[in-house]
């Protein structure tokens, strides 16, 4: 039989890569097997990536049994979006675009002038989970992020309102992950719960997994804004008394173009990123989202409410 | 056990300094980066703290910040150059006792902390319990705070004691104890000169070189998941079947049972999509193919002829750690999911429920939130079990409540 994606050993080598992309998989495979309509959600970021990849994996020779979700803040990095139009016409998979823009333009959501677009995304998640009646959603989110996240189940349970209650999860046990629900209610997913920010880059790099170049050192205008080296782009200009200097950087995380900082990095190969991130002394979120800085509970409370 | 990784659960009583412990774990194995560090302290400021409660680490929830508590399990990773840990770290409070039993299901290793003021106390027994009920293979005693007895090696070796008479009745042949004293970070990761009459490793070192005992091989289990039929003009035939191998070695060429049907095949084939494997050990997920057209579905089990063959089965005798309010109580139903498979369940019989203060089973009628019981269990559709002893995947099961869907109990077949 041959092979479909880039080889690798086939060896028995349990490596800790090869025990975390099974769990993965098992994972996916159970979502399938416990729900009617599962989706999974696809950002062109490197979770959503690794996650896409495995979930090829787990219903190899058969296509992808599901579709892909984007929920779209209009404020993207170009290479980005170029990325996962690509990516999706290759693997001949349905992508459902859940656009906050549509949503501001339907009045379904107020836009505060100089605020990020990031926590407005929670409508459009919800509203498109209900339309498409997905009783499922899977996400990229890993426990090592922040410390809310450390808190998430991999099967976690939202009801009508897509409310995380942090305090009243269901115990999981062993890998029998429990997947029912209510009508109206529906489950998030998390098959790279166990995952740290290294192992992605290292998986990516054992795969030989194609990530948007923006993850690569790059020459880009820059201004210092929050503590943050922030792209100037057309929702960025800069801001009165800012100095727009080129730099050469690289993205740790791709998200909304107007939260999500650039870090200083001369890293031009996967190699280069996991020895660079092997050896940072701050953490993936605290280099690059303004949005997590707000109040220590500021990644709660977006959850409690819907978000991813 | 894959080389390198280790899955480590840490529970305690209140107030015995298990976040502390967890924090200064992370930040003496240097596992806490600048900007969280920076976070922690300026959050201790806020608090009116001396200095940064290390506790804030690991305690997320806003809930948790507040009262000084631990809610819910969190989940720590990090890595040293010899290993890498996936640690759970559960909360102590009596009330949170089935998110013990959660991290406990999947551990490697579990640290029991007990405050070396208080000494065992009742909810160091109960962890106890959890931990050796649900054959966590190793167990270590790290008694906390040893500096506020003075380094005491007295106060140490009466705890030792006390500890040793409850896991002798719980039938633990051997646990590993350890003086630490978190806050200053006393036998944490490098050993303590106030602490020279102690002659073992330190907390990490023990981590860091401790080898879990393999349990007692089976041969290959399989339960399937997914049936992949792709019907593509690439593969017009394809049958695969997806799942993971959850014990033993399943290998090309190997005499297969599927239960419950009881059709025997032989294994065509092992498939990854980067080709075929010769053979798959436990903890592989792969898709299997066998030579005979066989009726197979998500729930059936597919096992390598061999000793000790599974139990096919409508009744189960077991242990169940009862993990909500409600109580159980003979004559109430429930679903129940075992492997990939999900039957309808009624418990005909509530036997005993262990006594955690004499560490004993008494005769019981019902459980109730946070109980340790044996129950009888009647069930709709056979399910395919092993004794929770020789198998946790196979021996393991879930109660869930039919209407609101809640995860109800944690079941151990006996």
């Amino acid at each position: 039989m041959t092979a479909v994606l880039p080889t690798q050993s086939d060896s028995l080598e349990r490596g800790w890569l090869t025990d975390l992309e099974d769990e993965a998989i098992h994972i996916i495979r159970e979502v399938f097997g416990q729900f009617e309509r599962p989706v999974l959600l696809f950002s062109g970021g490197k979770d959503s990536i690794v996650m896409a990849h495995l979930a090829m994996k787990a219903f190899w020779p058969c296509r992808l049994p599901f579709a892909l979700m984007h929920v779209d803040t209009g404020h993207n990095f170009a290479e980005v979006i170029e990325y996962r139009d690509r990516k999706v016409a290759e693997w001949g998979v349905k992508l459902i675009v859940a656009s906050v823009q549509d949503a501001i333009d339907a009045g379904r959501i107020t836009e505060t002038p100089g605020q990020t677009r990031n926590p407005l995304q929670t409508i459009p998640l919800l509203d498109a989970i209900t339309s498409n009646k997905f009783d499922a959603v899977m996400g990229g989110a890993r426990r090592d992020e922040e410390k809310a996240r450390a808190k998430e189940r991999v099967f976690s349970v939202r009801d009508d309102f897509g409310q995380w209650d942090p305090r009243n999860q269901r115990p999981e046990l062993w890998d029998l992950y429990n997947g029912r629900h209510r009508t109206g209610e529906h489950v998030r997913v998390f098959p790279l719960s166990n995952w740290t920010e290294l192992d992605i880059w290292a998986y990516i790099e054992r795969e030989g997994i194609e990530v948007p170049s923006i993850y690569y050192a790059h020459q880009r205008e820059v201004v210092d804004r929050d503590g943050m080296l922030l792209a100037i782009t057309e929702f960025t200009p800069p801001r009165e008394g800012e100095t727009v200097r080129m730099e050469t950087v690289r993205y740790r995380t791709v998200g909304d173009a107007t939260c999500t900082g650039a870090v200083a990095s001369i890293a031009g190969s996967v190699a280069d990123i996991i020895t660079e991130t092997a050896a940072s002394t701050i953490s993936e979120r605290g280099a690059t989202r303004a949005d997590d800085r707000a109040s220590e509970a500021a990644m709660e409370d977006r959850k409690r409410q819907g978000y991813f | 056990m894959p080389a390198g990784l280790l899955r480590v659960v840490t529970a305690g009583s209140v107030d015995d300094g298990k976040s502390t412990l967890v924090g200064r774990l992370l930040h003496d194995a240097k596992a806490v980066l600048a900007d969280q560090m920076t976070a922690v302290e300026a959050a201790s400021e806020r608090r009116g703290y001396e200095g940064a409660d290390l506790a804030l680490l690991v305690d997320g929830l806003r809930a948790e910040r507040e009262q000084g508590i631990t809610i819910d399990v969190a989940y720590r990773y990090f890595a040293t150059p010899r290993r890498t840990f996936i640690l759970a770290d559960t909360p102590g409070h009596v009330q949170y006792t089935r998110n013990t039993v959660t991290g406990a299901s999947t551990a490697d290793v579990a640290v029991i902390l007990v405050d070396a003021r208080s000494g065992v106390v009742e909810q160091t027994k109960r962890h106890l319990a959890v931990a050796s009920l649900l054959r966590v293979s190793e167990i270590v005693l790290a008694v906390n705070k040893m500096d506020l007895v003075e380094f005491s090696e007295a106060v140490f070796d009466a705890i030792v004691t006390d500890f040793a008479a409850a896991a002798a009745s719980l039938g633990v042949a051997h646990f590993t104890p350890i003086p630490v004293a978190a806050l200053s970070g006393a036998n944490i990761v490098t050993k303590s000169q106030q602490l020279d009459w102690y002659g073992g490793q330190a907390l990490l070192e023990f981590l860091e070189t401790v080898e879990p005992a393999v349990r007692a091989d089976l041969p290959a289990r399989f339960p399937v998941q997914v049936v992949l039929r792709p019907r593509t003009a690439e593969h017009p035939d394809y049958r695969g079947y997806a799942g993971r191998v959850e014990a033993g070695v399943l290998h090309r060429g190997d005499k297969v049972q599927v239960l419950p049907s009881g059709r025997v095949s032989v294994v065509a084939g092992i498939d990854t999509p980067t080709g075929e494997l010769s053979e798959a050990p436990a903890g592989r997920s792969v898709t299997v193919r066998l030579e005979d057209d066989v009726d197979i579905a998500r729930g059936d089990l597919i096992v390598v002829d061999g000793v000790p063959a599974p139990v096919v089965t409508r009744e189960l005798q077991a242990t169940v750690c009862w993990l909500t309010d409600r109580p159980l109580r003979a004559a109430d139903r429930y679903q129940l999911r075992h492997t990939t498979r999900d039957v309808r369940a009624i418990v005909d019989l509530v036997e005993s429920k262990l006594d955690i203060a004499t560490v004993t089973p008494v005769p019981a009628s019902e459980l109730n939130l946070n109980d340790i019981g044996t129950v009888r269990i009647r069930l709709a559709e056979p399910i395919i079990v092993d004794p929770y002893a020789l198998n946790r995947s196979t021996g393991a099961f879930l109660l869930v409540d039919e209407n609101t869907g809640a995860t109800v109990a944690a079941g151990l077949v006996r």
